[in-house]
């Protein structure tokens, strides 16, 4: 059944095509479900090859490539367009497939009465097929072709709404971001195929030795730096706050459970590379561990809900790095899935107050929802207890084994990890506190459009970045209006909510002791080898790190939680250099930017046009001075021409006999 | 000498043109103005059409896996001067051929004149048959005869249906080029001169002349002045600078052609006659000219930043692609200049379709400066979603043909000399900045009153993008049978410069993995046996395909079973 993998990017293709030539006659409803059921095809087929897959046993036999055709063959490079089915894909492949088709189905209720409903399903659709052929691909370069797919349909995607400036320029800043990692990830590529002369992964690796320390080195990080932009670390995570500004299931399904990991997929399945490079390592683990804590104080001050959310998606995937750098790829993916159920939750469930609430994202104007969205606020709580890292939830278990690894591998980076995980607790209850508890704040702001208008333009100079709410095409049919109080959105909003969060709920026990044989992760085993610290972890030591880990998590829970739910306006606690994001974005304006639009203009204005130009204009000028000189013996411009022509000959042809002869 | 094919294709495809040229010049004006367009434009369709299918035939012909000259025709033209009339299609100049028989029709009808059709069209053929002429001669007179006679079509089109600053960028165009073409003139002469010193021979034939004895003086003086030309006309940094007022001036149509296939004789010329005559000079001088295209890719993307005019905008970003195509033929791996072959192909698809997407905004708002047009993707949002496919392409997205052209510059560039390689990669982020931003100016946005009724694109413009978009898109995903017919042409020609200079490429680019395993076995060992090393993965890589994945070994997976689990007991 491993022949059938090309149908999985085929389907969602073929959907996106059909949307994006016929998708305005199909319609409303019809384009969502037409997107909806690509989607969910492919991940019933998905679902039959990890079947197939499993039947098959040994190590070496669960790995099956398909081949489809060359697509780039020039002497020694031989490019094929392959598959690459094996445990690591399957696995990529399935929670991707699983959540897109969930994400498809919410979108339908949410984007309802858009004017571009179909061309949404057409960018959704194709976002699934090139994040399919990201994880699937059978050499580096069709994982590139999904990589950037991916990035485009972000693009697409983020700038939605384009008639916002603010989302317009989003979308640019997102592509561009990671255009510069993968700049990255077109040298590894190309450092590669020097070594080994190929470019497909079990070639490669399977060629390992080419490489000396430094080139292995030089790889790792050539590709950390793309895994770097796709996935928002230190310094290219900016964008990913920006990003915001497309719709919330975009920002639930790229922006948090898919295309942001990946980076970390990418590091994952360079893990025979990484092993190579013990500098390379630390350089990730380290980055990452930087970022999840830097991220993490960054969303302790958000306003907008979708902002701290991000922020949170910033810090989880430094936690993944971090696991990846300590060698630890399993806890990584374990992390990734656990973290692509809560955060997709969570994001759907912003995306339900968002849309009851009529397009409103400042947590100052809710309050008190839980009254009016009893399945929202339901749901949210599983996920936020579940990112929280409470026993017994899927967070718990996924963030302890990156913690694990860590403190074997080293004690500062753990002390990190761990001062994040309670910093993770704590603005995830805050969120909980603002957006769910405490006074209904929104009947206050709520009162007329123009003065939510005029409050919001107001906030707009406070530099808290949150979104403008509303747009004049979006939220027509939203929600209750301004006349009653929130309430729950359709069922095809209502149902995804469901399944997450039991997904959420239970998906710890991917990777629980029950019996010696109950192991899924353990089946990654032959794509990761055995490099992992916390095998050395006596199981005492397991057990004090993990009341460790819940304490720390019940610290931040327990002060945020009645901290903010008594009062909102706390801005001692909301200091501007976190609010402004460590002041990042300015940094890049300032050093990049600003110096870069100088030089363009000056390039521009100044250097091609009076230098170079005026060079060529001057001698033009000359030559017609000299012209107008020598027209008493010469008439006119082309027999001037003529003559030099003919002079010229004469003297090179000079020149040659002389040398000839000589 | 090559055998002559039994149809004279190459002769038909240059005579065509000419001849519908001849026929719609004496056309008689009695039979009224409109009726007079109307066969006109027939004609030149027509002949258009089938100079098209012509050219299909020819590529359909050619042999796959020949890497020399195919389909030549030789005849006598001045023999006591040696020059003949040899026309000869290879794999580099076999798909410049296809592109410039797809866009000239395309250029016609997707850019219509109102005034003097007649004309128009007359310059229009003249010019294709122009072209054509300078992609399959083999003799050098006939190559500068038909590289001249492309100057003067453009040069009226600009000036007779050009807006702007029109009659300065023509004069300026003209001037310019036909300068360069000063030098190029001398510089045939004096090979074959110097031939005829050493054979007592005088023929301009350039199979002939290949086997002069050039010194690397005079090797490089001439190298100087046959690239003096062709930099000019391509254009190379940094005689660029007729190339933005040209194309702005410029009608649609004639912008088109003037940047997709114009450009093109420019790089063919330097691929075509540097390699071949002067390989010493052209390994000698290569870092120069690389310098060159890495400093066009970066500044032309820089300064496309600044641009407010959409057409100047392309013409930097032209400037930058050339420059990709520049270091792909200097860097001098099989890899690289198959992606210089390959990326002429894709800028002359992906230039004609920006520069008749520009055309049509100006047809319906009269401007194409980006701070005058604001959010037609509400009102056009076909033209938005062409543009955008387009613009995709320029960028370099992999699944659209920019990216396989650039791929294989830079990965080839990356092999000889990699910190060049290393520099222009960064030139990918760059296009993203400056075409990302236009665009959002453009399309994005709320609509104001005056582009809120901007018509989209009709039936007639759709039918001329369709085909141009569905060659960026098949050229990227399924470049194959393009690649196998460039890369024996361009394999033998790096083996031409290698023998004649004694350097030889990494073994990694003919070899692939076979090379690169027997390269690292010989260090690992300690041996130096890369004479030997070379033949051997040449044949093992006609095998690659299939072998490489059935001996793809996996030694990634080691043994245990231990996994990560947080075990609590």
């Amino acid at each position: 059944m491993i022949h059938l993998a090309y149908l999985l990017p085929l389907l969602p293709l073929v959907g996106g095509s059909v949307l994006a030539v016929g998708g305005r006659r199909l319609g409303e409803p019809l384009a969502g479900w037409l997107g909806t059921g690509t989607v969910l095809g492919s991940f019933v087929i998905t679902c039959i090859e990890f079947a197939a897959l499993l039947g098959r046993s040994g190590p070496g036999g669960r790995s099956v490539v398909q081949v489809l055709w060359s697509w780039i063959p020039v002497g020694g490079l031989q490019v094929h367009v392959t598959f690459l089915v094996d445990p690591l894909s399957m696995t990529m492949a399935l929670f991707v497939t699983g959540i897109s088709a969930l994400i498809h189905l919410y979108s339908i209720g949410y984007m309802h009465g858009d004017p571009d409903f179909p061309k949404f399903f057409t960018y959704l659709n194709l976002f699934v097929a090139s994040m399919l052929l990201l994880v699937l691909g059978g050499n580096m370069l069709i994982t590139f072709v999904g990589w950037e797919g991916v990035g485009a349909c972000s693009y697409w995607l983020i700038s939605f709404w384009f008639q916002r400036d603010s989302a317009a320029s989003a979308g640019k800043k997102a592509f561009i971001y990671n255009r510069v990692g993968d700049v990255g990830f077109l040298l590894a590529m190309f450092l590669v195929f020097e070594k080994t002369g190929s470019l497909d992964y079990r070639v490669v690796f399977a060629h390992l030795h080419a490489f000396g320390p430094a080139s292995a080195t030089a790889v790792c990080l050539l590709l950390f730096l793309a895994a770097a932009g796709k996935s928002a670390q230190i310094p290219l995570f900016p964008w990913l706050a920006d990003a915001m500004e497309g719709p919330t299931p975009v920002s639930a399904l790229i922006h948090a459970a898919t295309m942001v990991t990946a980076g970390v997929y990418l590091m994952c399945r360079f893990n025979p590379m990484l092993a190579l490079s013990h500098d390379a390592q630390l350089v990730v683990a380290s980055v990452g561990a930087a970022t999840a804590f830097v991220a993490a104080t960054i969303g302790a001050t958000q306003h907008d809900i979708k902002k701290v959310l991000a922020y949170s998606t910033v810090s989880q995937l430094g936690y993944m790095f971090l696991a990846v750098g300590t060698g630890a790829y399993q806890a990584a993916i374990f992390l990734m899935v656990a973290h692509a159920f809560y955060k997709g939750l969570l994001f759907l469930g912003a995306g339900s107050v968002i849309h009851a609430m009529d397009d409103e994202q400042d947590l100052l104007r809710m309050g008190n929802l839980r009254r009016y969205l009893k399945l929202t606020s339901a749901t949210f709580a599983v996920a936020w207890l579940a990112i929280a890292g409470i026993p017994p939830l899927s967070g718990f278990w996924a963030k302890g084994d990156v913690l694990d690894n860590a403190f074997a591998f080293n004690k500062a980076l753990w002390a990190v990890g761990l001062v994040t995980a309670a910093l993770t607790a704590y603005y995830l209850s805050r969120l909980m506190a603002m957006a769910f508890f405490g006074d209904e704040r929104w009947r206050q702001a709520f009162p007329t459009p123009a003065g939510v208008a005029a409050a919001s333009a107001g906030d707009a100079g406070a530099g808290t970045g949150h979104g403008t709410p509303g747009t004049a095409t979006h939220g027509a049919g939203h929600g209750v209006g301004h006349s009653g109080e929130p309430h729950e959105g359709p069922w095809v909003m209502g149902l995804p909510l469901v399944v997450l969060s039991v997904l959420a709920l239970l998906g710890g026990a991917l990777n629980l002791p029950w019996h010696p044989s109950w192991d899924p992760l353990g089946w990654l085993t032959p794509v990761f080898g055995t490099r992992l610290f916390d095998a050395h972890l006596s199981s005492s030591t397991q057990w004090v790190l993990g009341v460790v880990d819940t304490v720390m998590a019940l610290i931040g829970l327990g002060i945020a939680l009645p901290l903010w739910t008594r009062d909102v306006q706390r801005p001692r606690l909301e200091p501007a250099f976190l609010r402004r994001a460590w002041l990042i974005d300015t940094a890049i304006d300032t050093t990049v930017s600003r110096p870069g639009t100088l030089l363009a203009r000056f390039a521009a204005t100044v250097l091609d046009v009076r230098i170079i130009d005026g060079a060529v204009n001057g001698t033009a000028r000359l030559t017609g001075m000299l012209g107008s000189g020598l027209r008493r013996a010469q008439t006119g411009f082309v027999r001037q021409y003529a003559l030099g022509i003919v002079l010229g000959m004469v003297a090179l042809l000079a020149y040659m006999a002389s040398r000839v002869w000589m | 000498m090559g055998p002559t094919t039994t149809f004279p294709y190459l002769t038909t495809l240059v005579l065509l043109p000419a001849g519908a040229a001849v026929a719609c010049a004496v056309m008689p004006r009695s039979m009224g103005e409109r009726a007079q367009r109307r066969a006109v434009l027939a004609v030149g369709t027509l002949a258009m059409v089938a100079a098209l299918a012509l050219a299909v035939t020819i590529a359909v012909e050619f042999r796959v896996g020949d890497g020399g000259y195919q389909m030549q025709s030789v005849h006598q033209w001045m023999p006591q001067l040696g020059v003949s009339w040899h026309l000869g299609v290879d794999g580099i100049s076999l798909f410049l051929l296809l592109m410039a028989a797809v866009l000239f029709p395309l250029a016609l009808l997707g850019a219509t004149v109102r005034q003097k059709s007649r004309s128009y069209v007359v310059w229009l053929l003249v010019l294709e048959a122009a072209c054509m002429g300078s992609f399959v001669s083999l003799d050098l007179i006939l190559f500068f005869v038909f590289f001249e006679l492309t100057l003067v079509p453009v040069y009226f089109i600009i000036v007779g249906w050009g807006s702007g600053r029109r009659a300065y960028a023509a004069v300026k165009f003209f001037l310019y080029t036909f300068l360069g073409s000063a030098f190029l003139l001398v510089g045939i002469v004096a090979v074959a001169v110097i031939h005829d010193q050493q054979t007592g021979h005088l023929t301009f034939d350039l199979v002939a002349l290949q086997s002069t004895h050039l010194g690397l003086a005079s090797q490089i003086l001439l190298f100087l002045a046959f690239t003096a030309a062709f930099a000019v006309k391509a254009p190379i940094f940094p005689f660029h600078t007729w190339s933005p007022d040209a194309y702005s001036s410029s009608p649609t149509g004639g912008a088109v052609i003037l940047a997709a296939v114009m450009a093109k004789l420019g790089t063919y010329g330097v691929i075509r006659f540097d390699l071949t005559l002067f390989p010493r000079a052209v390994v000698d001088l290569a870092p120069v000219l690389l310098t060159l295209g890495v400093i066009g890719i970066l500044y032309g993307a820089i300064v496309a930043c600044a641009q407010r005019d959409l057409k100047r905008l392309v013409a930097y970003s032209s400037l930058a692609h050339i420059g990709f195509i520049v270091l792909g033929t200097f860097a001098l791996s099989t890899e690289a200049v198959t992606g210089g072959v390959l990326q002429m192909v894709n800028h002359g698809l992906v230039t004609a379709a920006l520069f008749l997407l520009i055309g049509w905004i100006w047809d319906r708002r009269r401007t194409w400066r980006t701070d005058e047009l604001r959010g037609l993707q509400r009102p056009a949002p076909i033209l938005a979603a062409m543009f955008t496919v387009v613009m995709m392409a320029s960028i370099g997205l992999p699944g659209l043909n920019g990216f396989v052209g650039e791929f294989l510059v830079l990965a080839g560039t990356f092999l000889t000399h990699r910190w060049w390689a290393v520099v222009a990669t960064t030139g990918v982020v760059l296009a993203a900045v400056y075409l990302l931003w236009a665009f959002q100016r453009v399309f994005h946005h709320a609509p104001g009153p005056e582009d809120e009724h901007t018509r989209d694109l009709g039936w007639r413009e759709t039918a001329v993008m369709v085909p141009l978009v569905g060659l960026i898109i098949f050229l990227g995903v399924y470049p194959k049978p393009v690649l196998d017919r460039i890369t024996p042409t361009v394999t033998a020609l790096v083996h031409h410069v290698d023998v004649a200079t004694g350097r030889v490429q990494p073994l990694v680019a003919n070899g692939g993995v076979a090379a690169a395993a027997s390269t690292a076995a010989t260090a690992a060992t300690g041996g130096t046996r890369a004479g030997t090393a070379a033949s051997a993965p040449t044949a093992a890589c006609r095998h690659h395909g299939q072998s490489a994945w059935v001996d793809g070994r996996r030694v990634v997976c080691h043994v245990a079973v231990t996994t990560s689990t947080r075990r609590l007991p």
